[in-house]
């Protein structure tokens, strides 16, 4: 195992349009989701006189601000089987996109530290099992197998009692994942419009049929938004309220390292997960910090804790030093799960609350959010993540299910 | 770090409390009468503003009291901190153009 380079990118991977009076299609952010979003719409639905308004530039949210994991070993029926297209999806993407995104099936540890840790993942890898997604169940010595830096001595506060592995899970270069979409979807006809704030919404009744932005207003006969923390700031503008509440989750770096990770490494209870990325920095995140904030950046010490909690695990990370930390805006909703679908807005389609979890969700968000777009109507995928789960009950409560503390 | 005053404790920093999210969400007055979206509403929804934002919060290490306080969302500046039986306080600015 040797650290990459980074693969040369051409200078323009788009063209940068000014904004046109009218759209079949707008969808708000160009993040990876909505990204992904105009790439699905154009090739799988052949929408392609479509705009991806961005209030600042291409990719530079969430998508710019996460761990890079992609994993699909989440417990109950209806997220596995999203998070496992979206898998599915990156496993043939850097081909389809002709862009090698450094995707790393590297796979991923979730750590178990007490027998209540032990029983939830034994049932989790058994309903990962059940339902197609690749999972395994490894004791402590096997744990150390899989990363021998690991520290599995039954002699810390919190031992190792065995982890969950999923091989098939991995890491990508989260930028190049949003260019390599940015390409594909602006060569088939896309406008990515940069510097586009919505502002304000155009309805004719309760039917959306266009967006005001700081450049000016732009009719559409449908529109997605796809904006991550700042989605119930366009819910308010647009006439309607979104059980999310947006936090800051941060994470950091450390400096450069010759490769020393093999995989990703997960502990909900320690709190704290761990990945080395190709150039050789070690990455690390853990929860939200609890207070809400749109101000892209939280508090020390949450990050004095997931890093105590990362020299725990690895204690051969003692000596490496932070190099950079930063906070993104996730937007949480009550059951930690997704919310993909319609809206009270007639032609208004949202696709929101990912929470922690967005970047490993980027292709099955845009497939389904493209279809629900197009057709009216969500894809069975995204069904069970309507705004109207809050009402009937139907939740997927992912807290604490989701092999990772939100 | 915050550094949140406590009515009763005075300013301590942020590690000493546990959040409580929204404040002034009072229970339904006629509970058996809400429908299903009137249930949702109370139970799921709640404001999510950029501004100022009246947030409840635990002194957990100190009084253990719950209270009240007004924080901008975006800067992250604690305007003011009160107790529960008090009202949101008026500033200035408040849901101004900070």
């Amino acid at each position: 195992m040797t650290a990459q380079p980074l693969p040369e990118h051409p200078d323009f991977l788009w063209r940068n349009p000014e904004p046109r009076s009218s759209y079949d299609v707008v969808i708000v952010g160009a993040g990876g989701h909505g990204l992904a979003t105009a790439y699905y719409l154009a090739k799988n639905h052949g929408i392609t006189d479509v705009a991806v308004l961005e209030k600042g530039w291409l990719a530079g949210g969430n998508m710019a601000r996460n761990t890079t994991i992609i994993r699909s070993n989440y417990l109950w029926d209806e997220s596995a089987a999203i998070y496992e297209h979206a898998l599915k999806l990156w496993e043939g993407l850097p081909e389809e996109l002709d862009y090698d995104f450094l995707f790393s099936q590297r796979g991923v540890l979730n750590l178990a530290h007490t027998l209540q840790d032990v029983r939830e993942s034994v049932r989790r890898v058994g309903a990962n099992r059940l339902g197609g997604v690749d999972a395994q169940w490894l004791e402590p010595d096997e744990v150390a197998e899989v990363c021998p830096i690991l520290n599995v001595s039954p002699r810390t506060r919190y031992p190792v009692l065995g982890a969950t592995f999923q091989p098939r899970a991995g890491i990508a270069k989260h930028d190049h994942v949003a260019w390599a979409l940015a390409r594909r979807a602006d060569e088939m006809g896309v406008d990515l419009i940069q510097g586009c704030e919505v502002t304000g919404f155009l309805k004719d009744g309760d039917r959306v049929v266009g967006v005001e932005t700081s450049r000016g207003r732009i009719r559409a006969g449908r529109v997605g938004l796809a904006a991550a923390g700042h989605s119930s700031v366009l819910a308010e503008l647009a006439g309607f309220r979104l059980p999310v509440q947006s936090h800051p989750l941060q994470a950091l770096v450390s400096e450069l390292h010759e490769p020393v990770h093999p995989t990703v490494v997960m502990s909900n209870h320690v709190h704290v997960y761990v990945s080395q990325a190709h150039k050789g920095e070690l990455v690390l995140g853990a929860g939200v910090d609890s207070y809400n904030g749109y101000g892209q950046r939280g508090s020390f010490h949450v990050i004095e804790q997931q890093m105590a909690a990362a020299v725990e695990l690895f204690p051969v990370f003692a000596r490496a030093h932070v190099l950079r930390t930063w906070g993104g805006i996730v937007d949480v909703t009550p059951d930690a799960s997704p919310i993909i679908g319609t809206t009270p807005v007639e032609n208004l389609f949202v696709n929101c609350g990912w929470g922690t979890g967005g970047f490993k969700a980027t292709p099955a968000a845009g497939w389904t959010f493209a279809h629900t777009v197009a057709t009216g109507e969500p894809h069975p995928l995204n069904a069970p993540f309507a705004l109207e789960r809050f009402a009937t009950g139907a939740l997927i409560d992912e807290h604490g299910a989701a092999a990772v503390a939100h | 770090m915050l550094l949140i005053t406590c009515p009763w404790c005075g300013p301590r920093d942020e590690a000493e409390y546990h959040y409580g999210g929204q404040a002034h969400v009072p229970y339904p007055e006629r509970p058996a009468d809400l429908d299903d979206e009137q249930w949702a509403a109370y139970v799921f929804y709640r404001d999510n503003p950029k501004g100022p934002f009246a947030e409840r919060w635990m002194h957990g290490t100190g009084c253990r009291r719950w209270f009240n306080v007004l924080r901008d969302t975006v800067s992250y500046e604690v305007l003011a901190s009160y107790r529960l039986d008090e009202p949101r306080p008026e500033l200035p600015q408040a849901g101004g153009n900070r």
